[in-house]
């Protein structure tokens, strides 16, 4: 039985980036498209890393900033001020 | 000396919990007067430990960037007349449905989340309920701002707030919601947070936002994916809530268990009618009801429970009732609809052979066998100037107030009719799962206000239909009715004519 | 308890006791296997109407636009009352035979195997 986690993020700019910088940082995610959406999935922990979205989108990006992007998650989150993690405990 | 920068989790700490204090004054139960009726437990409140740290500040900021660019969006959409680009006329009674049955629903959910901000005992979810109240308010107002422009040409939007307390079939969700913030706390997290903003959350999202997507409408695809960023910490918080209610303690389990199977039933009911408007109303369709609960139930909801399943929880009790009905339920609701269009602040019409051909390969078990011929004597009946309208009342569930038009799980042919005996009534329930739920609280469900026995009360306007649709608010010939006929059709077809040319006309003529 | 509630003993009203109903009672009937109806239909009845007027009126005139109803004979139905069988008397008021507030009636018209909606 899958124990995914998941995230969904609006296809822009940004989401574009910090789906990249998941995809880099996370092996085994899969990436799926649908309108205007980024489906990401993988097992069990997904982490999205500040520094590897910034240094895609060319400026100093905040965890926080994940906020403006998604659309929909499933597990459990940590926050730090560095990266944002999704996992099942 | 430079003061040592506060982390992320620090400064949430000091934020939210420095704020709080112990009460001297009052006894912390008259202070919370509603945190132990519901038989749930919390020995220590200070183990909560919050999923997002989002403190004020940071909210603003993020939601009124959100606001920005969804109104630059409404703004471009009113400008460039959006509403040409959509596929077709007829996928706006989806935006009715939405406007009249999820919008009020929003602003219900505003105004609890704010009773629970102050009403829970515990500092950090408070600050998570008065947030959501705010997100939710920021969702009733973004989608009412959107529909406005809808509004200035399509019918049945007009007064959607009056429609939602009166019409039959939208006691569904009013009931639904009525029943969820008349209940406790805790009950209100389970139901809400849990149940429907996340374990069913994208049954409701991924039929009305991809079907706007696929149907051209930019709008509704905005306010719905400006939304969804506020779903994602709402349901963060309904995981966490339910977990630290089981983890509290091993009493709490049963309980939460009892509104597990409650509100998943609920909330699959209410969610029958988003299932018929996505395999019925959309006109470029994205998957079918079935399908979208293969995925988005069957399968996600695995990863979920097994998850819980450490705590002592199992499944909801009559998910596989849910899952015998997929091939049936949303052919059911259609002729719910169908039957009661003259009723209705929204359209339904005759199903085209292209649409029943697409119905008959996403539903091979059923739609040619039971569905394709009862649709093709309707067509008939139309264009013999006879198009059938139901002019009795339905029977209604006393819980669900859906029209008991569903069907024994295993024989389409035999309506699923379940009653039971309280204080000297009769009470009919539409399945074994509204059955249990009556059952465990009558004198909740004795109380609801079922719109047809309202009618044959007279408190509905008259003892006439005309005096009720008026009632209603409802616009005789313009609201209600067949698709074919409607003034909205004569108003598609003429901008059509200027847009696209005359071979994308729907050239059914009218049958009333 | 029949409500988890604040205070002890809640008990709220019953928006549909008979009373409400202004000498009526609630009915329901519905024609079985034909789910062209999507549902039993709801009617607020005096207990006094003689079930020759419910079969032949009332019901009749629900059903009556049905392309199949032309060649029914409800004479030959069978019917059910709140779960039991149940042999109507044509002259004899409802409310003497056992239909009561909120009671539900089905009928058959159609031979076994032809119970397609």
């Amino acid at each position: 039985m899958s124990r995914d986690v998941s995230i969904t993020l609006q296809n822009t700019q940004e989401g574009a980036a910090i789906t990249e910088a998941i995809l880099a940082d996370n092996e085994g995610a899969v990436r799926r498209d649908f309108p205007a959406m980024i489906k990401i999935d993988r097992a069990s922990r997904l982490v999205i890393k500040a520094s590897s979205v910034s240094d895609r989108l060319g400026r100093q990006w905040d965890p926080q900033e994940v906020h403006l992007s998604l659309i929909s998650l499933s597990g459990s989150i940590d926050e730090d001020d560095d990266s944002l993690t999704l996992f099942w405990r | 000396m430079n003061a040592k920068k506060l982390t992320l989790k620090q400064k949430y700490i000091q934020s939210t919990r420095g704020l709080d204090w112990e009460y001297s004054y009052h006894s912390k139960e008259e202070i919370f007067p509603y945190a132990e009726y519901e038989g749930i437990k919390i020995h220590d409140w200070d183990a909560w430990e919050d999923p997002f740290k989002l403190t004020m500040d940071s909210y603003w900021r993020f939601q009124a960037e959100k606001e920005r660019k969804l109104y630059a969006v409404i703004d471009s959409v009113a400008q460039n007349s959006g509403q040409l680009g959509v596929t077709d006329a007829r996928y706006f009674n989806a935006v009715k449905l939405f406007i009249q049955g999820v919008t009020p629903l929003e602003y219900q959910a505003h105004r609890h989340f704010a009773h629970l901000a102050r009403h829970l005992p515990g500092a950090g979810l408070r600050v998570a309920a008065q947030m959501q109240s705010i997100d939710e308010l920021r969702h009733a107002q973004t989608q009412i701002h959107t529909i406005s422009h809808y509004n200035k040409f399509f019918d049945g939007m007009h007064d959607f707030a009056h429609m939602h307390d009166r019409l039959w079939y939208l006691s569904v969700p009013k009931s639904f919601f009525d029943d969820a913030t008349s209940a406790g706390p805790f009950e209100f997290m389970t139901a809400i947070s849990f149940a429907f903003e996340y374990v069913l959350t994208n049954l409701l999202f991924v039929p009305f936002m991809s079907g706007a997507a696929f149907n051209g409408d930019l709008a509704t695809v905005t306010f719905g994916f400006s939304a969804q960023s506020d779903e994602s910490r709402h349901m963060t918080l309904g995981l966490e809530a339910v977990r630290f209610m089981l983890e509290q303690d091993e009493a709490n389990v049963p309980i939460v268990q009892r509104w597990l199977d409650k509100w998943f039933w609920r909330g699959y009911r209410l969610l029958s009618l988003v299932g018929m408007m996505m395999d019925y109303m959309l006109p470029k369709k994205i998957m079918s009801w079935a399908e979208a609960w293969e995925m988005y139930y069957e399968e996600a909801g695995g990863a979920l429970f097994a998850d819980l399943a450490r705590y002592g929880i199992r499944e909801p009790k009559y998910a596989g009732v849910a899952k015998a009905e997929k091939d049936h339920l949303t052919h059911q609701v259609w002729t719910v609809f169908y039957n009661y269009t003259h009723a209705a602040a929204l359209h339904t019409w005759d199903i085209d052979d292209q649409h029943m051909d697409w119905l008959s390969e996403k539903y091979p078990n059923s739609f040619d066998r039971i569905y394709r011929p009862r649709y093709l004597a309707w067509r008939k009946q139309a264009a013999e100037g006879k198009r059938f309208y139901n002019n009795g009342l339905p029977q209604l569930c006393q819980v669900c107030q859906i029209p008991m038009a569903f069907t024994e799980p295993g024989d389409p042919s035999t309506v699923s009719f379940r009653v039971s005996e309280y204080a000297g009534d009769k009470f009919h329930t539409c399945s074994d799962g509204c059955k249990d739920i009556f059952d465990y609280e009558p004198e909740k469900y004795v109380q609801a206000w079922l719109p047809v026995h309202q009618i044959f009360q007279g408190n509905c306007g008259g003892a006439t239909i005309p005096e009720v649709l008026d009632w209603y608010h409802l616009k005789e010939g313009v609201d209600n009715l067949d698709y074919a006929g409607s003034p909205e059709q004569a108003m598609w077809n003429n901008w059509m004519v200027g847009r696209r040319g005359s071979d994308n006309l729907d050239t059914k003529t009218a049958a009333k | 308890m029949a409500v988890t509630s604040i205070q002890p003993n809640y008990s709220g009203p019953f928006r549909d006791r008979v009373e409400n109903f202004h000498g009526n009672q609630l009915v329901y009937v519905h024609w079985e296997g034909h789910l062209n109806f999507c549902s039993a239909i709801a009617l607020a009845l005096p207990p006094e109407m003689p079930f020759r007027t419910l079969a032949e009126e009332v019901i009749a005139g629900l059903y009556g636009s049905d392309p199949q109803w032309a060649s029914v004979d409800l004479s030959r139905a069978r019917w059910m009352l709140d779960g039991v069988d149940w042999n109507p008397v044509p002259e004899r008021p409802i409310g003497e035979q056992q239909v009561g507030h909120k009671s539900l009636i089905r009928f058959w018209t159609d031979p076994v195997e032809n119970t397609r909606g």
